[in-house]
């Protein structure tokens, strides 16, 4: 059964998905959004929703910091229930060689105009009451946020949708050569189908050089006051950095609630239970940092995956093996900050427009020819 | 006579029976218990620390579950923090 022709069509309706389906839409395109689960349920309700500018890389950087920019204009039109909050990042020193880091970081985030603040220990223990009195001190970044992401995913579809996107629920078994087949037999049809379905887009486009790397979060109950800024301890860089061992890094986050998000763990593991081991030494390495944590309740813990990509940036343009598929996946931690930015050069794309920043760095070419079957 | 505490009960002092759960010395008491984020009133249900209905801040420890503390002398709680 034929139900359609669009301009676009967008599978998959997380935070990326949702924010290409809310771009294009806006850009005066036929856009049908598909998603099997509803807005935002997957790896975006499972994340941190840091809104973070990241230097692993050039290009890395560039990315996070063009996404937050968008972030904070977007902000006064999100709802209160978004809990978008600048409350800013604290990356905090343990000992002299994370301590030079923070200046690195500082010159370099000076350099690209994103306001940075260097704190000694004594300017940390005032900002930050609750963490352990020998550190090093750390580097403020002012314009790093949170955000309740799966909001913010239900919002962007709304928008998508108040623009006269179509919104479908449905499983899409298939996608290529400008068809997509849902589950219930409709065939929509398109020359520009996204594939934004996340750790899940390698089922639609096999040969995606995309891995599911799962990861713990835990939340405590109610104690308002108790942390004020979202707080990363700079390790956190060399343990990221392994792709391949697990690792527990302390990053702790304040909701409006007075509640406390700590995370966070990796591993490469396709299962979705919680590991209590991985678990424990996570929220061991929490206490370590923030000593009065351990007489928190914490009431929920689970887990999610971040779609991992070879050289940790995400998978942005056109699949070079099929010329009506385009990719907004592989956004590894990064997708709720990186959602927005993605959408933007996609559109760009599309319309022939030259983008915001270099294009090229994301675009799933720079692969090579040999990661798609 | 069975053996009588001193707590600070919402800065109101209360004499309860040694023994006696602090959940049991707040519903003694004129304070009611905790309030949810919606400003509902909330009160222990289970007395067995599983519905977590019962939480105030003990000693200045927030998040408590009264229905599994006993009252000591001098204990100083707060419903509404
Ligand atoms: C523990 C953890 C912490 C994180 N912390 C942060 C953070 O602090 N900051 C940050 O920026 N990022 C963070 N992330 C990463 C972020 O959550 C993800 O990058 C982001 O949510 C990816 O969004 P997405 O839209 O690509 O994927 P998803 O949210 O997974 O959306 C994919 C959608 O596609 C749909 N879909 C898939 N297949 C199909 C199909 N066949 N048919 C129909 N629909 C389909 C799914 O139902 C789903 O809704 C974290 C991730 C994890 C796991
Ligand atoms: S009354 Fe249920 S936990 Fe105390």
């Amino acid at each position: 059964m034929n139900v359609g022709t669009y301009d676009c069509i967008v599978v998959g309706s997380g935070i990326v998905g949702a924010a290409c389906a809310a771009s294009f839409a806006k850009d005066g395109m036929q856009v049908a959004l598909i998603d099997s689960l509803g807005a935002g349920l997957l790896a975006t309700a499972a994340g941190m929703g840091h809104i973070v500018v990241m230097d692993d890389s050039p290009a890395q950087f560039l990315l996070t910091k063009y996404s937050q920019n968008l972030w904070l204009s977007l902000s006064d039109r999100l709802p209160p229930t978004a809990e978008f909050q600048k409350c800013g990042t604290l990356w905090v020193a343990a000992d002299s060689e994370e301590r030079s880091e923070v200046e690195r970081k500082h010159a370099l985030y000076q350099d690209h105009d994103v306001s940075t603040q260097i704190l000694s220990k004594n300017e940390l223990a005032v900002l930050e009451p609750e963490l352990r009195q020998e550190l090093e001190g750390a580097l403020l970044v002012q314009s790093d946020a949170v955000l309740y992401a799966p909001i913010a995913a239900q919002c962007l579809t709304l928008d998508a949708a108040s623009h006269g996107a179509v919104i479908i629920d449905s499983e899409v078994i298939s996608i290529g050569q400008g068809v997509v087949n849902l589950r219930d037999g409709r065939i929509l049809q398109s020359q520009r189908i996204v594939n934004a379905a996340g750790e899940r887009s390698p089922q639609l486009t096999p040969g995606l050089p995309v891995k599911k790397r799962k990861g713990h979060l835990a939340i405590t109950d109610r104690y308002p006051g108790f942390l004020r800024h979202q707080v990363v301890e700079l390790g956190y860089l060399k343990s990221a950095h392994t792709l391949s061992a697990d690792s527990v890094a302390f990053n702790v986050q304040p909701r409006i609630t007075g509640q406390v998000l700590i995370g966070s763990s990796r591993q490469f593991d396709t299962t979705s239970e919680v590991d209590h081991a991985i678990l424990g030494r996570m929220l061991a390495r929490a206490v370590e940092y923030m000593p009065r944590l351990a007489s928190c309740s914490i009431i929920r813990t689970w887990t999610g995956h971040r779609a991992a990509t070879p050289d940790k940036l995400p998978l942005i343009g056109p699949w070079p093996g099929d010329e009506t598929i385009f990719l907004a996946t592989g956004h590894e931690g990064l997708g709720i900050t990186t959602s927005l930015a993605t959408a933007e050069l996609l559109s760009a794309f599309f319309s022939g427009q030259t983008t915001e920043i270099p294009i090229e760095p994301y675009l799933p070419a720079r692969l090579g020819e040999g990661c798609h079957a | 006579m069975p053996d009588l505490v001193k707590m600070t009960i919402d800065g109101a002092e209360v004499n309860v029976q040694a023994g006696a759960t602090v959940a049991a010395a707040i519903l003694m008491s004129r304070s009611g218990f905790r309030r949810s984020v919606h400003g509902e009133l909330r009160g222990p249900v289970c007395g067995m620390g599983i519905c977590f209905e019962c939480r105030a801040t003990v000693d200045g420890q927030p998040q408590q579950r009264t229905c599994q503390l006993h009252c000591k002398d001098g204990m100083v709680v707060n419903t509404d923090e």
